[in-house]
């Protein structure tokens, strides 16, 4: 059919169910990397020290604040859902998306202060 | 196709499955509703156009088609608010197979309800005394929230879970399966939270809220779903129904 078929997705809260499965799957491919870095102070502190080393580079470090931003953003998206399906219904569920949305922004932010 | 200022292009879903839209020029008129869009077409430009309505007035729940990409009840839809520039794509209602032009074939929908066990189950006679319900009992007022549905499939056609499990029993059955969850006088809940609880049952919703936006007698199917869910969760660990 046409491609203005969608419509119904041109909304705040599916962008909302979006982002938390999004952030989900980036949250899912990053955690084996972190458990990989962990490993490596097994293997004696050279290499780990090297790579800690390399994640004091700016780069790296905007990285981090990103991964902040997702995990605040799939914890605060998973609490919302939890909320809306064990308690009785409250309105205004849109703005408590958005809300989540910049206390995550807000989170990554602080973070990013912190470490510049 | 340009259109005159008076004027609308409007495109509309010709043939079944593998048809196509096809531009139609329509006079703007005030007040008009995007049924009345359809329906001149049908009188004055091609009487073979399927579509379907009854009331007209957004009681029988039978005019419901995607315009411009959303699940409205087109009786009930001005085309003055919902017109952004000059054109208007309406088609079929989404996640249900088409029989003809604008006609979406309702059948996968009401064979849903079914499913569901969305029927009465009376606990009662005729020759009893009639049930005393409180108005204020906490059973009838959860009832009361979800009762006013038309059946008119709009939340099934914007619920991306359908579109994703064609199995799933969807939001219009599922609110209609609360309702009688909640109805005192009815004896079918065990057999009830056992279907809504199966595979393409209520947990299949991902609460996105799609059918509560689109909805036009503002009924909120994602609170009914999340109130099955909780119920068969407790009837689960109370070992009601099985897993
Ligand atoms: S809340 Fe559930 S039933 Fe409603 S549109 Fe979303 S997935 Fe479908
Ligand atoms: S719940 Fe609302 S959108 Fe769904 S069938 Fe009933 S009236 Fe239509
Ligand atoms: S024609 Fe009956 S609801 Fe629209």
């Amino acid at each position: 059919m046409s491609a203005r078929t969608l419509g119904h997705r041109r909304d705040p809260l599916w962008l909302a169910a979006l982002l938390h499965r999004l952030s989900g799957v980036a949250l899912a491919a990053f955690l084996p990397v972190h458990f990989l870095v962990l490993g490596l102070a097994i293997g004696g502190g050279g290499r780990l020290e090297g790579f800690l080393r390399w994640s004091e580079e700016p780069l790296v470090r905007l990285a981090e604040g990103g991964l902040v931003f997702l995990f605040t953003l799939h914890l605060l998206g998973g609490l919302r859902l939890l909320w809306i399906e064990n308690f009785p219904w409250r309105g205004g569920q849109t703005g408590i998306a958005l809300l989540a949305a910049l206390v995550s922004a807000a989170a990554a932010f602080f973070f990013l202060l912190i470490l510049f | 196709m340009g259109s005159a200022p008076d004027e609308l292009e409007v495109s509309l879903w010709r043939g079944g499955e593998a048809g196509r839209y096809e531009a139609y020029r329509v006079p703007l008129k005030e007040n008009q509703t995007v049924l009345d869009l359809v329906t001149w077409i049908q009188r004055y430009l091609d009487p073979t156009l399927s579509y379907r309505f009854a009331c007209r007035v957004g009681m029988c729940g039978s005019c419901a088609m995607t315009v411009d990409g959303r699940p409205r009840w087109t009786c009930r839809t001005l085309v003055a608010k919902i017109l952004k520039g000059r054109r208007l794509e309406i088609g079929p209602l989404q996640n249900l197979p088409v029989i003809k032009d604008l006609a979406a074939d309702m059948r996968p929908f009401f064979e849903k309800w079914q499913r569901a066990k969305g029927v009465f189950a009376p606990s009662q006679t005729r020759r009893e005394a009639p049930a005393k319900i409180p108005p204020q009992s906490a059973l009838r007022i959860a009832a009361d929230a979800a009762i006013e549905c038309i059946n008119c499939g709009i939340c099934y056609a914007a619920c991306d879970s359908v579109r994703w499990n064609r199995d799933y029993l969807g939001p219009a059955a599922l609110n209609r399966a609360w309702t009688l969850l909640n109805d005192a006088r009815d004896k079918g809940n065990a057999e009830r939270l056992r279907a809504v609880s199966g595979k393409d049952g209520c947990h299949n919703c991902h609460s996105h809220q799609s059918c509560e936006r689109h909805c036009p007698k503002a009924l909120n199917p994602t609170a009914s779903i999340a109130g099955l869910k909780r119920k068969t969760l407790e009837a689960y660990l109370t070992g009601r129904i099985a897993g």
